[in-house]
């Protein structure tokens, strides 16, 4: 600590702090723009000039570290006179077109101006011009504006760990830019909107709609992945904006993924349910809500007194609130059935009795970034969560070992230590090589059956070097990802996942889906366990099972049954052969109306008040933003009202928080355990064919909310078709870039033009499930056939 | 977002003495220190292309030194020394800088653009000249000067440039 005077306030600071830090501490506010906390100090834009005592000349405040006496003036005559001259010199080039600017009202380069500009310019002479570039669709450019300080060049550097934005020229032809314009590829590329001081990048989307200050800003949480980013939303007469992020350190810092910046153009997609819709002798008819419900409901009851109440189940998003999953399980069990299923791209059920209570991340988010070794098992982490991709990075970046046991050798902003880049029936066999070698070198007793798993040699040098610097890691963490929760052997994954963690002394974390696929478990949405993972007298059947036996009535809640299941054919089966299907939704897809009866238009997460629980188990409640659209109502009240008509007990709630203190009081601290006692797991097989699809959900294709807002499909558009294999394989074929190829896939055929990529292992088609007509498909992880069209 | 990762390799445009010049420029510096070489390699690889470069160069000199792409246009944007646009066989450089100026260039660069009918950043007809403005070259004391390769050429007349350009092939 050193004692230091600013403006005549005596502060006790950290040695090695800057001035401008101290000071921001203090609440002394001093210009700035080239400045970031999360970033490194650029020292370029020269705006934080101040006096210090017996220096020369005024210094940076952001580059000027802290000693003991120092003796600092923000505000004297010749500091004043400095930043004055530093604004005057960045106004020369800055085209003053406020008035048309997107920034204006929100812009840090107007506010200084206020406070240090002249009123007039003394510079007469021409101003430089710089081309606006197509950074692609969601960055809006306005070149000419730029101060050149370099923060979004930093970020791109630092944060997002992709060098795409860059100065290139000098002096005066200086420019920010991609210099081949380019989209930015980055998954949290929107961060540079916030971090611009100026509007020389805004939000492409957000363009010419609104001024900052005719907006209000309501606190609310992303709804899309596992990490619940803090965000605000931007609302005006009744509409929501936009979306920028609400910082909190222990969530997402600063930032949001660019999937959560976005998403909030869905909402307004032409496709909402604003009424509630029935279908009467096969035309569907808009109707009362009265009506609606009255059908619903006895539609529902029929089912259980035709059919018994074991022929009922329920599937729910996994990004549905807390408040409406546990009603729902509450309508199920009150009515006899335990079928309650939000795992819908789960495909192996098979140990769900020795799941945790709730798949949790096994570590605080923040915590993540300081473990020494991160093994990453099916994960694609930048596209699955994007913030908990930042935080590997930033383990990374401070030295930490990263590698992966994936499908696919995904593209990271961090460098992997070791990869096992495998064909998905080799999961297992290489997570029990690592396993091996950890009972090798811990000395354990060698669990039985593990012997048998391990089938690949040669793996063997990488599994070696992953199982020992696991082991010496000392902080270290296995993360499970999509690709190893939706795998066909997912018990084999998460027991021998289990085992290392354990061998290794390392956390095991699970990166669930949707925004409450934790919240679920601790809701009691699914069949085998009640809320808080409490018993239940006969578990209920799983997705697999509902789908194997064929259902006689549904309810389907957020749950595009083409789009949101694992198996979207199997599932459409299901609900066309079931005699009532209840569908809660704020769409109309093609598909609800194919095989719903009655639907009920619910509120998205803007329009009502909920909760999302996430990885790290942390209950995060949201207000309503904006007032319901049309007559579509949050999904707790609808929910509320038909325990109601079903006469259950219980349903007397008269806000959204009574649901929720309810449900905290009967679970109470849930337990966070992920640990896993040893049972040897079935070796497992996908079986038959040489070739196997590995298909996983794009990153604007993971709910009914981004799979309608239109720039973010535009973004994944540059993806391409999303149908790849390797070039040995094309080779095998005959195939070159962009041919057609005839594929198989169980009782489906189609005509697919390929993409070669050398990520893929040779024997498998990567298809991004969703975009390619390859979703027309069969399922995920299964035999593939392919030949020359 | 997927970062491309199908592009391309364009390491084939750098030829091999090309590359075991730059190799001897990466010694230079501590084994992770290759992006150092970035100014020598530009030099190298603008020197065996007709004196300019291009993205596809630049590209090339950013893989086999494993930057990003767009740091190794940082560089060659920054610095005036590095062409891209095609150059003359041999590139005039004149300096209009104050000593220069006070002595007479422009008079030197009226007459180089009428003798060879071209402006600054152009190129002759047959390729063999290109004009460029260049700042203070430090031989201020021989002012007026220009540069051509690596020969400085000082105190400059009208007969003096004619003289200089006669004789160069
Ligand atoms: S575009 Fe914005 S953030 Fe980037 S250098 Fe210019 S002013 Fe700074
Ligand atoms: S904020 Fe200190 S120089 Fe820019
Ligand atoms: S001013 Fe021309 S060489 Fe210095």
């Amino acid at each position: 600590m050193v004692t230091i005077e600013i403006d005549g306030i005596e502060l006790k600071v950290n040695n090695g702090s800057m001035l401008i830090e101290a000071a921001d501490e203090a609440g002394i506010r001093i210009p700035r723009f080239c400045y970031h906390k999360k970033l490194s100090i650029a020292a370029n834009c020269r705006m934080c000039l101040v006096e210090v005592e017996k220096a020369a000349k005024p210094l940076p405040a952001c580059a000027t570290p802290v000693t003991e006496g120092m003796k600092v003036h923000t505000r004297s005559p010749k500091a004043l006179a400095a930043q004055k001259s530093v604004m005057e010199f960045l106004l020369i080039n800055h085209p003053l077109d406020c008035p048309i600017c997107d920034q204006g009202g929100e812009c840090e380069l107007q506010d200084v101006a206020m406070g240090y500009g002249g009123d007039v310019s003394k510079y007469a002479e021409k101003k430089r011009v710089v081309r606006e570039k197509d950074i692609g669709p969601l960055i809006a450019t306005d070149m000419t504006r730029c101060i050149h300080c370099t923060r979004c060049v930093r970020f791109g550097d630092e944060i997002a760990g992709l060098r795409e934005l860059g100065a290139t020229g000098r002096g005066e032809h200086m420019e920010i830019g991609t210099y081949i314009s380019k989209a930015v590829s980055s998954e949290m590329s929107g961060n540079v909107i916030d971090v611009c001081p100026v509007g020389a990048l805004t939000s492409k989307p957000f363009r010419y709609s609104a001024r900052a200050w005719e907006m209000r800003q309501y606190e609310s949480i992303a709804p899309h992945d596992c990490i619940g980013s803090n965000i605000y939303l931007h609302t005006r007469r009744g509409r929501v904006m936009r979306v920028v992020p609400r910082e909190n350190e222990a969530v997402n810092e600063t930032w949001i993924s660019d999937r959560d910046r976005y998403s909030y153009e869905g909402l307004y997609s032409a496709d909402r349910l604003t009424v509630p819709m029935m279908n009467v002798d096969g035309e569907w008819r808009e109707t009362e809500w009265d009506t609606a419900l009255e059908a619903a409901v006895s539609g529902l009851k029929d089912v259980v007194d035709h059919s018994g109440a074991p022929q009922l189940g329920a599937l729910i998003g996994p990004s549905t609130t807390l408040e409406e999953m546990y009603q729902v399980q509450k309508i199920l069990r009150g009515l006899g059935s335990d079928n309650i299923e939000h795992r819908l791209r789960q495909r192996d059920f098979s140990d769900q009795d020795a799941a945790p209570a709730f798949p949790w991340l096994g570590t605080p988010l923040a915590a993540l970034e300081t473990a020494n070794a991160i093994l990453l098992v099916g994960s694609d982490i930048r596209r699955e969560q994007p913030i908990a991709g930042h935080r590997v990075r930033k383990a990374h970046v401070a030295g930490a070992a990263v590698f992966a046991v994936n499908p696919v050798d995904y593209d990271f902003n961090f460098a992997l230590e070791h990869k096992l880049v495998v064909d998905p029936r080799r999961m297992t066999s290489a997570l029990a090589a690592i396993a091996r070698h950890l009972v090798t070198i811990t000395g354990a007793t060698n669990p039985a059956g593990l012997d048998k798993l391990v089938q690949s040699p040669e793996y063997d040098t990488a599994a070696r070097a992953i199982a020992e610097r696991l082991r010496q890691a000392g902080r270290s963490t296995l993360l499970l990802g999509a690709s190893a929760i939706n795998h066909q052997n997912f018990a084999a994954i998460r027991m021998l996942s289990a085992l290392i963690a354990e061998l290794s002394g390392s956390t095991l974390g699970y990166l669930s889906d949707g925004a409450n696929g934790s919240g679920a478990w601790i809701a009691g949405a699914v069949p085998h366990r009640g809320p808080g993972a409490q018993a239940v007298q006969t578990s209920g059947k799983n997705l697999a099972q509902m789908q194997g036996s064929g259902m006689a009535g549904m309810l389907l809640v957020n749950c595009e049954p083409d789009l949101d299941l694992a198996e979207p054919q199997s599932t459409m089966q299901m609900l066309k052969k079931a005699e009532f299907v209840v569908a809660l939704s704020s769409y109309k897809s093609p598909a609800l109306l194919n095989s719903a009866s009655v639907l009920l238009p619910i509120t998205p997460f803007s329009e009502m008040p909920g909760t999302f629980v996430n990885a790290e188990g942390r209950w995060q409640s949201f207000e309503p933003a904006v007032a319901p659209m049309g007559e579509a109502r949050p999904g707790w009240k609808i929910l509320r009202v038909m325990g109601n008509l079903f006469d259950l007990s219980g349903f007397d709630y008269m806000s959204a928080v009574e649901i929720r203190d309810e449900l905290q009081k009967l679970v109470g601290d849930v337990a966070k355990d992920n640990s896993l006692a040893w049972r040897a797991p079935e070796a497992g097989q996908i079986d038959g064919g040489t070739l196997v699809s590995i298909s996983d959900i794009p990153i604007y294709s993971v709910d009914a909310l981004v799979r309608r807002a239109p720039a973010l499909q535009k973004a994944q558009k540059l993806l391409g078709p999303g149908f790849r294999i390797s070039a040995a394989l094309a080779r095998k074929i005959g195939l070159k870039d962009s041919q057609e190829v005839k594929v198989k896939q169980g009782d489906r055929e189609a005509r697919i033009a390929v993409e070669i990529d050398d990520r893929v292992p040779e024997s498998c088609v990567w298809i991004h499930a969703d975009i390619s007509d390859a979703s027309k498909l069969g399922a995920g992880y299964a035999p593939i056939v392919l030949e020359k069209a | 977002m997927n970062a491309q990762v199908k592009e391309m390799s364009k390491l084939a445009l750098l030829t091999a003495a090309d590359l075991k010049e730059i190799d001897s420029e990466i010694a230079k510096y501590p084994e992770e220190q290759r992006q150092s070489a970035v100014m020598a390699a530009l030099r190298i690889v603008q020197d065996s292309n007709q004196g300019s470069l291009n993205q596809d160069l630049m590209d090339a000199v950013a893989e086999y030194l494993r930057m990003p792409p767009i740091a190794v246009y940082e560089v060659a944007t920054f610095y005036s020394m590095y062409e891209h646009k095609p150059v003359g066989k041999h590139k005039v450089c004149v300096c209009t800088n104050i000593s220069c100026m006070l002595r007479g260039s422009d008079g030197i660069v009226s007459h180089l653009k009428q003798r060879l009918g071209i402006s600054f950043g152009e190129v002759t007809e047959d390729g063999k000249f290109s004009l460029k403005e260049v700042e203070c070259l430090g031989a201020c004391c021989g002012a007026p000067m220009f540069q051509i390769g690596k020969q400085y050429y000082e105190n400059l007349t009208p007969a003096k440039v004619d003289e200089i350009l006669d004789n160069l092939d």
